[in-house]
């Protein structure tokens, strides 16, 4: 299914897109296609999948470490896409792939992009990557006629930038909560609300918020200005501080779960 | 916005590969700066602190006993050793420390591999009353226990990396994700000529005061122009200062040398131009040391200033252009040229500097004795003795 569909029938049932993120291949390619299905089954609507970087420097420390850990279990960009391949017969929420540029840049784009739609990835998150350098991607999507959603990020300071960046958007706006690497927080940008409705002003494209957004209070709060909220480092942690896979697997179900509640 | 693209590239290199929180902070940055470029009193601050507070302009000093000795051309050195802090870091801190105030930031982040930058950052905070916080990888903190007890007894906060390989290419990443976090108040003074543009040109415009002096010493006492320029490269801003009023000079052959490390045929080097490919690091197209995969790869050399698996975009322009040539020297290279240096001419250079040393001990003997050849002597050793000591402990070397 395309990203716009599932943001549509939510908007028909009053429900907001809960959008979970994992780094693929933390602690093994197994566990995570198991996460990702008992994700989908808990309630998730889209699935993010990180994959592993020597040089994250959007992120936290919290996967930051998932990161060396899938890398070092041998995740490797086929794998990845094996993973996606072998996922999507069993779930039904599109997956993104969230990618640094310069693993794109070594497969040759076009390459990378066929490859994406070959195996099912639903859309690309590219952290290090914004419009000034979107021109040659955008261009190779663009003219193929790809079904491959090219989702940019706004931050807080993107301020007379909002309209440039979400003109050429599809799937959804990826909304940075504040300024920062990603990592569960307690303080976010003062207005956040404000900040959202500066992206509604310019745009009809769904709004999604990330960063830094890991416990049910935070997202009960957020949750009648966005269309959907994402949740990465909180779920990671969990996977790195469970001693077995299915306690991983039992804690984060119910965790998918218990905010799908809060978003219905 | 096309010409805008056009001026933060060197042909196909360079750019603006960073997250979209630090955008508007570049181009706040990149106007900024463009103000200072045309303001002859920023230009005339920025001399005042070179000249008083750093000792310039510093020494082209015809190197007599290394010229006989090796029988070529004459060999001249440009004394950035004897920079106030020992290197040429400081022209740099010096321009973006004052830009920073007038931005009016009152923050200042660095990254640091052997501690140079960092001592010459945390010098110019303390001088000018400035928050001041360094990164370092977590090896490199131990390596250089001495440069950071100098930037903690200037005032610096100094926080070890821990990610990655715990060295300056994860220093790097850790400033970039502060910088991400507190980029209202904080302005991150880069290193070298590398980083998201405008940190290339502008470092580079900051170091260009060696090359500008260089050929105004060598008119005055050879009355022409010089045959070589040698410098060392790792980010490549000694290297960059030194070429760039060269480089319409095209009579002028310019030399980088980069780190060999255990050799070429090993992995264990930081020849970055010599073995690397094209590909994105810290917000820049350059060239780099990466698997298939496009992962960078943990890079060696027995100096901590040159071991970046990066290099600055203009020289992977200058590079693809022909304009300038990139040879390695290995370690064991180095450190002789480290030993000879001091015994011939008494001064002992950074290990860094000793790669661009050992380069044109290979050189000289090629070239003929009317030739002219200007190494820069980016530092001094003074901060290199102890691994100098002990890798001749464990080598066995000359």
């Amino acid at each position: 299914m395309r990203i716009q569909s599932v943001f549509e029938n939510l908007l028909h049932q009053g429900k907001k897109a809960l959008i979970p993120y994992i780094t693929a291949g933390d602690p093994s390619i197994a566990a995570t296609e198991e996460l990702v299905i008992a994700m989908d089954q808990a309630g998730a609507n889209i699935i993010e999948l990180g994959v592993p970087y020597s040089d994250p420097l959007a992120d936290g420390v919290v996967i930051q470490r998932a990161t060396q850990r899938a890398l070092e279990a041998g995740t490797n960009l086929e794998k990845v896409f094996e993973l996606v391949r072998s996922l999507n017969g069993k779930i039904k929420a599109p997956l993104v792939l969230l990618v640094y540029f310069n693993p794109i840049y070594q497969y040759g784009i076009k390459n990378f992009i066929e490859k994406c739609v070959a195996v099912g990835v639903a859309g690309l998150v590219i952290p290090d990557l914004p419009i000034e350098e979107r021109e040659e991607i955008r261009k190779i999507v663009d003219s193929g006629n790809y079904p491959l959603d090219l989702i940019p990020l706004v931050a807080p300071t993107s301020r007379e930038r909002i309209k440039r960046v979400v003109d050429e958007a599809s799937g959804f706006v990826y909304a940075v909560s504040s300024k920062g690497v990603t990592g569960v927080r307690k303080k976010f940008s003062e207005d956040l609300e404000g900040f959202i409705g500066q992206i509604k002003a310019v745009t009809d494209i769904p709004v999604a918020l990330g960063f830094g957004i890991g416990d049910v209070e935070t997202v009960s709060k957020i949750k009648d200005y966005v269309d959907g909220v994402i949740i990465g480092s909180v779920l990671v942690e969990m996977i790195e501080k469970a001693s077995t896979q299915n306690e991983a697997v039992g804690r984060i179900g119910n965790f998918i779960k218990t905010l799908r509640e809060v978003l219905d | 916005m096309s010409t805008m693209i056009r001026e933060s590239r060197f042909g196909m290199f360079g750019g603006q590969y960073v997250p979209e929180t630090l955008m508007s902070a570049l181009t706040e940055l990149e106007i900024e700066y463009k103000k200072c470029l045309e303001d002859p009193e920023f230009w005339a601050e920025y001399q005042y602190y070179v000249r008083e507070y750093s000792g310039r302009p510093t020494p082209l000093y015809y190197a007599e006993n290394l010229t006989k000795e090796l029988g070529g051309g004459k060999i001249y050195l440009k004394r950035e050793d004897l920079n106030h802090t020992g290197a040429h870091k400081i022209n740099n801190v010096i321009g973006q420390v004052l830009l920073a105030q007038r931005m009016g930031k009152k923050r200042i982040i660095a990254e640091t591999g052997a501690g140079q930058h960092g001592v010459a950052t945390a010098t110019i905070c303390a001088m000018m009353n400035l928050e001041c916080e360094i990164f370092m990888g977590e090896e490199d903190v131990k390596r250089q226990e001495l440069n950071v007890f100098r930037m903690k007894l200037l005032g610096a906060k100094v926080t070890a990396v821990s990610s990655g390989t715990k060295t300056l290419k994860d220093a790097t990443n850790e400033a970039i994700r502060d910088w991400v976090t507190n980029v209202d108040d904080t302005f991150y003074v880069i290193g070298s000529v590398v980083g998201p543009h405008p940190y290339p040109s502008m470092v580079r415009d900051f170091q260009r005061i060696i090359g500008d002096e260089v050929k105004e010493q060598i008119l005055a006492i050879e009355g022409r122009l010089p045959d070589y320029l040698v410098a060392c490269v790792g980010g490549g801003s000694n290297a960059m200062g030194l070429f760039y009023p060269f480089i319409n000079d095209t009579e002028v052959k310019l030399c980088g040398v980069e780190a060999g490390g255990l050799g070429l045929d090993t992995s264990k080097h930081a020849a970055t131009i010599s073995k690397g490919s094209p590909g994105v690091i810290h917000g820049m197209m350059t060239y780099l040391l990466q698997d298939t995969e496009g992962q960078i790869i943990p890079v060696h050399s027995i100096s901590a200033g040159l071991d970046y698996p990066g290099v600055g975009p203009e020289h992977a322009y200058l590079y693809q252009k022909g304009r300038a040539q990139y040879n390695a020297i290995t370690d064991s290279e180095a450190l002789e040229a480290f030993q000879f240096l001091s015994r011939i001419e008494g001064i002992i250079p950074a290990l860094e500097s000793a790669h661009a040393i050992a380069y044109a001990k290979k050189l000289a003997p090629t070239t003929s004795k009317d030739d002219l050849i200007v190494v820069n002597l980016s530092g001094r050793g003074d901060k290199d003795v102890y691994t100098v000591a002990e890798a001749l402990k464990e080598g066995g070397l000359r």
